[in-house]
C-alpha cells in the first residue's frame, strides 16, 4: 500500500488539535475506562501539568510549557474521541 | 586555585557564584508533584536495587543500620528556583552499591506513586548522591518525598525522585517520567539542560 508523507496530516490534525478538551472523551490505557477528559484529575506543578484517570489514577497526559515551547504527552491514552459536525464525506 | 577575584569576573556583585545560570534564590522550599502524595509507612517501606543477577533489598530498619551521612548542599529546580546550603541526612549510594555487582551503567529510579527518573550510574557514585530521609534535622515530610527520596544535588531536582522505592539497572539510558515528556535526559543545571 502506498503512503504519503506527514504533510497530509495538516488538515485532519488541525481539526483534531483544535478540539474542545472539555467535551472530548478518552480511553485510559491503565484501566480501559472511557470517560470525559473534563472529569479527569489534573495536578498542576511548576514542572508541568499531569492529567490522571479518575477511575484508576493512571497518568493519561502531561503538559510541559515554557517560554516559546510546549509539549503534550498522551502516552496514557489509547484514543481520544472529539465531537464533530455531520459527516461531510463517506470516504 | 583561582587568580581571578570577584571584581574581575565581570559578574554582578550581587550574583552568588553558587547559583547556576537562569536560577533565582528562594527562602522557602516549593513543592512540585506530579500527582497525589503517597503515604508510605516506614513499616511497609522497602528499598531495592535490581540488577541483571538479582535484587538487593533493605527494609527501613536495615536501611537505618547503614552508614548515615550529613549532607550540606545546594539544590536547583528546573523551574528556576535554587536553595543554597540545605541540610540532609541519608545513606550514600556508594554505601548502597558496595555489595552490588552490575555491568549495567544506567539507572531508572522508581518511586511509590509510579514516578520514574533516569540517571547514569556514575553520576550516583563517588559521593554525588544519597537516599535522604531527613531534611533540616526533621524526618522528611511526605510532601517533600518522605519517608525517603533520592538526593542528586548536582542535577536538576526532578532527578531527586521523591518517595523513592528502588533503582533498576539498565543497559541503555532510557527516559523517565518527565524526560519522556519534554525534559532533558541528563539535567545539568550548570549547562541549563532543562528540556529536549
Amino acid at each position: 500500500m502506498e503512503h504519503v508523507d506527514g504533510n497530509a496530516l495538516a488538515g485532519p490534525l488541525a481539526e483534531f488539535f483544535s478540539f474542545d478538551a472539555t467535551t472530548a472523551t478518552a480511553r485510559c490505557n491503565g484501566c480501559g475506562a472511557i470517560g470525559e477528559l473534563a472529569r479527569a484529575m489534573v495536578y498542576r506543578s511548576g514542572a508541568g501539568t499531569v492529567v490522571r484517570c479518575s477511575s484508576c489514577d493512571h497518568v493519561l497526559a502531561t503538559l510541559v510549557e515554557t517560554a516559546g515551547r510546549a509539549w503534550i504527552g498522551l502516552s496514557g491514552i489509547s484514543a481520544i474521541e472529539v465531537p464533530r459536525g455531520p459527516a461531510t464525506s463517506s470516504g | 586555585m583561582s587568580f581571578i577575584t570577584r571584581g574581575f569576573s565581570g559578574r554582578s556583585r550581587d550574583r552568588d557564584d553558587r547559583l547556576p545560570p537562569g536560577q533565582t534564590l528562594v527562602p522557602d522550599f516549593p513543592v512540585l508533584s506530579a500527582g497525589p502524595t503517597p503515604e508510605v509507612d516506614t513499616a511497609e517501606w522497602e528499598f531495592t536495587i535490581r540488577t541483571e543477577s538479582g535484587v538487593h533489598r533493605w527494609n527501613w530498619d536495615e536501611f537505618m543500620a547503614l552508614a548515615i551521612e550529613d549532607v550540606d548542599t545546594d539544590i536547583h529546580c528546573v523551574t528556576h528556583w535554587s536553595k543554597l546550603g540545605t541540610n540532609w541526612r541519608g545513606v550514600s549510594l556508594d554505601t548502597l552499591f558496595e555489595h552490588v555487582e552490575t555491568e549495567r551503567e544506567f539507572v531508572m529510579a522508581h518511586s511509590y506513586g509510579g514516578y520514574t527518573t533516569n540517571v547514569p550510574l556514575d553520576e550516583l557514585l563517588g559521593g554525588k548522591a544519597w537516599v535522604a530521609f531527613e531534611f533540616d534535622g526533621e524526618p522528611l515530610e511526605p510532601e517533600h518525598g518522605g519517608p525517603a527520596r533520592l538526593l542528586v544535588p548536582h542535577l536538576y531536582f526532578w532527578k531527586s525522585a521523591k518517595w523513592v522505592r528502588g533503582l533498576l539497572m539498565m543497559d541503555e539510558d532510557e527516559p523517565g517520567f518527565w524526560e519522556q515528556n519534554g525534559y532533558h535526559l541528563h539535567g545539568d543545571p550548570w549547562t541549563e539542560e532543562r528540556y529536549w
